[in-house]
């Protein structure tokens, strides 16, 4: 299955499905240039200006709003950050790795039952959903109603508004995310290959880290992308759950837009922000490429 | 060295092996024949330890391995598929065995570059699977299983997957590779040549049962069951009934009205109803009248040049139907062809008889 790339380049039809390819994508390059290409460049341009008293942008040149972004107050906020996107990442990796595994393991009836079971929470608004974690974490919520009555605790838990909620929040919201491309991988897994890894002596741990880790590896680095990415950026979760007492750089960068108009500065933390990721998945490829590489 | 008692083994309803008894020593190559379905893979699934036994006993070298984890097996196996690690190079998955059993790594990479050797990989090592062949990646699985030294290696059909010649130069070799080591090989195959070819003895399955175990001479002049007769080679298969039964000999009525004489000691004391086996190859056909204790005057129906050999429908009266295979050159000697009458014998010896299912 990994020959199937320089099969098809070998082809002697390659040459038409380039050009067809090309006109293929050529809806998706122009909205991809229009609504993510301009505004980034838009950002960058912004986070080079000044502002005015009203919050107007003013063109002209300053490294001021960079300098602030490294100011401490704001690298604690970002720290903060990607400790809770890491954490929500790795919540979301040893939760949902199983899930994943799981359902590539049944046979495909099931598993379609399944994976919509994993789909289900889109259908309704994530705003909605949210909400509906507050009903059941806040002290006179769900979940302690339910504890206090078993009588296994005796007072109501604080969970609501705590670091603790905007982790539950973002692992509930991200987790479909990393199930659902470790599924991907999982289900092309050849069941042959654990077989064997098991007939040459690999106990359950040394097949998992040695043969069943490595061939899922593409859909790990996927998902670990797809969660870690939006989660560092959240602000939505973070405001409902953490009660606004917790920010992190999504709501910081929201606050510079909407409540401090401060746009060069905002733009400014957007673009450092941006090549953090770019640095990240580059570093990842890098891993992927030398697991999967044929 | 492998001693299996009354193995059943059941997936919901079906009954994939059904109160399997077999004994297999020490440096034998036996093979598991029979069609797909009849339950040989259950049986060596359950060797490696991939399936568990609902009833029965399963011990390898003396150790009752009924229950034990596949990792925890003195035995390997060659997959149907390979089941080559993709990710790993080829010494990488040679070598992965031993890396499994702590084996130090300047033994583990004697050991490897040794068994690389023997099934002739040199300057393949640092390839991935997939830019190996079809022939090399099959021996890299049989690198890979036999380097940590099981003591029984178990081989499911591994030579499936490859064309014709290449199978027919692996069996030879394969058959060698397993005398060099001295190794048990319990090897699970559908195709009755290849069975006959390299193993020592042969257990046939059908549905599930071992209908007989024995030597390939043994299997394919003695059939016991129908099943096998059928199954081994080609058979004719005619129904017949007990007319007379003598010291040495017994005469028989098979359907149509001819009359037969087989060995006494053939046909089971206690039916009158069975059916006489005889090989297309033992059925003698000449045009002028042949020597022999059964002979009949029959039409050739049909002719079919098979290169070496010449294949002749034949009809005799009353209807009984026959297939012979005669060698090409007697054929074109005496120019058989459809439409002909000629002369059929059937030697007493070479007649079968076997019980009704």
């Amino acid at each position: 299955m990994q020959a199937l790339p320089s099969d098809l380049s070998d082809s002697p039809h390659a040459k038409r499905p380039r050009v067809w390819g090309w006109v293929l994508l050529a809806p998706m390059i122009a909205w991809l240039a229009l609504f993510v290409i301009v505004p980034m460049g838009i950002l960058f341009v912004y986070s080079f200006c000044s502002r005015d008293d009203l919050g107007r942008v003013v063109f002209e040149f300053t490294w001021d709003n960079y300098r602030r972004v490294f100011d401490p107050i704001y690298l604690a906020v970002l720290g903060r950050s990607v400790g809770y996107a890491a954490l929500t990442t790795a919540l979301c990796v040893m939760l949902g790795y199983p899930v994943a595994w799981f359902i590539a393991r049944q046979r495909e009836e099931v598993r379609n039952r399944l994976l919509l079971l994993v789909m289900i929470p889109f259908w309704t608004s994530f705003l909605i959903r949210t909400y509906a974690w507050i009903t059941i974490l806040k002290s006179e919520g769900l979940l302690n109603g339910f504890l206090l009555s078993a009588k296994v605790i005796p007072a109501p838990l604080e969970i609501l508004y705590t670091p603790a909620a905007v982790v539950i929040g973002l692992v509930y919201a991200y987790l479909p995310f990393m199930i659902l491309p470790i599924y991907g991988s999982a289900e092309k897994l050849d069941n042959a290959l654990v077989d064997a890894a098991h007939d040459l002596g690999a106990g359950p741990v040394r097949a998992f880290s040695e043969v069943i880790v490595p061939l899922t590896w593409p859909g790990i680095a996927a998902g670990v992308l797809l969660v870690f990415v939006p989660a560092i950026g959240m602000f939505a979760i973070t405001d409902l759950m953490g009660g606004a007492k917790v920010p992190m750089i999504g709501n910081v960068i929201q606050n510079q837009f909407f409540k401090a108009r401060n746009w060069p500065f905002g733009a400014a933390l957007g673009v450092v922000f941006t090549m953090m990721f770019i640095f990240a998945y580059a570093l990842l490829q890098r891993r992927g490429a030398r697991h999967s590489q044929s | 060295m492998i001693e299996i008692q009354d193995v059943t083994k059941r997936f919901g309803d079906f009954t994939a092996v059904n109160n399997v008894s077999l004994r297999v020593e020490a440096g034998e190559f036996i093979t598991l024949l029979g069609p797909s379905g009849c339950g040989k893979t259950t049986l060596l699934r359950m060797l490696s330890g991939f399936e568990t036994p609902d009833a029965g006993v399963i011990r390898i070298g003396g150790e009752d391995v009924t229950h034990l984890a596949p990792y925890r097996r003195n035995v390997n196996q060659v997959f149907q598929s390979y089941a080559l690690f993709p990710h790993m190079t080829v010494r990488e998955n040679i070598g992965f065995g031993l890396r499994m059993q702590k084996v130090a790594s300047a033994e583990a990479a004697r050991r490897i570059e040794e068994v690389v050797a023997l099934v002739a990989l040199q300057g393949f090592e640092d390839r991935k699977p997939t830019q190996l062949s079809g022939g090399q990646r099959q021996r890299v699985a049989l690198a890979r299983a036999i380097v940590p030294r099981p003591s029984v290696l178990l081989l499911d059909e591994p030579l499936s997957a490859l064309d014709a010649k290449l199978r027919g130069q692996m069996q030879i070799e394969l058959k060698r590779l397993q005398k060099h080591l001295g190794m048990t090989f319990v090897f699970v195959t559908h195709d009755q040549e290849e069975a006959l070819t390299m193993s020592d003895r042969i257990a046939v399955f059908n549905r599930g049962r071992l209908e007989q175990l024995g030597t390939a001479t043994e299997i394919y002049h003695q059939p016991q069951t129908a099943f096998v007769a059928d199954f081994i080679g080609e058979a004719n298969l005619l129904p017949a009934e007990l007319i007379s039964r003598g010291e040495t000999t017994a005469r028989v009525r098979i359907e149509g009205g001819l009359e037969l004489t087989v060995s006494a000691a053939q046909w089971p004391a206690d039916v009158t109803r069975a059916l006489v086996s005889v090989r297309p190859e033992k059925v003698h056909v000449s045009k002028k009248p042949v020597e022999c204790e059964n002979v009949f005057e029959a039409r050739v129906t049909e002719e079919l040049f098979q290169g070496a050999l010449d294949r002749l429908d034949l009809e005799f009266t009353g209807g009984t139907k026959l297939t012979a295979v005669v060698a090409n050159e007697s054929a074109l000697l005496e120019a058989i062809h459809a439409g002909d009458r000629v002369w059929c014998g059937l030697h007493t010896d070479d007649l079968v008889v076997v019980r009704m299912e």
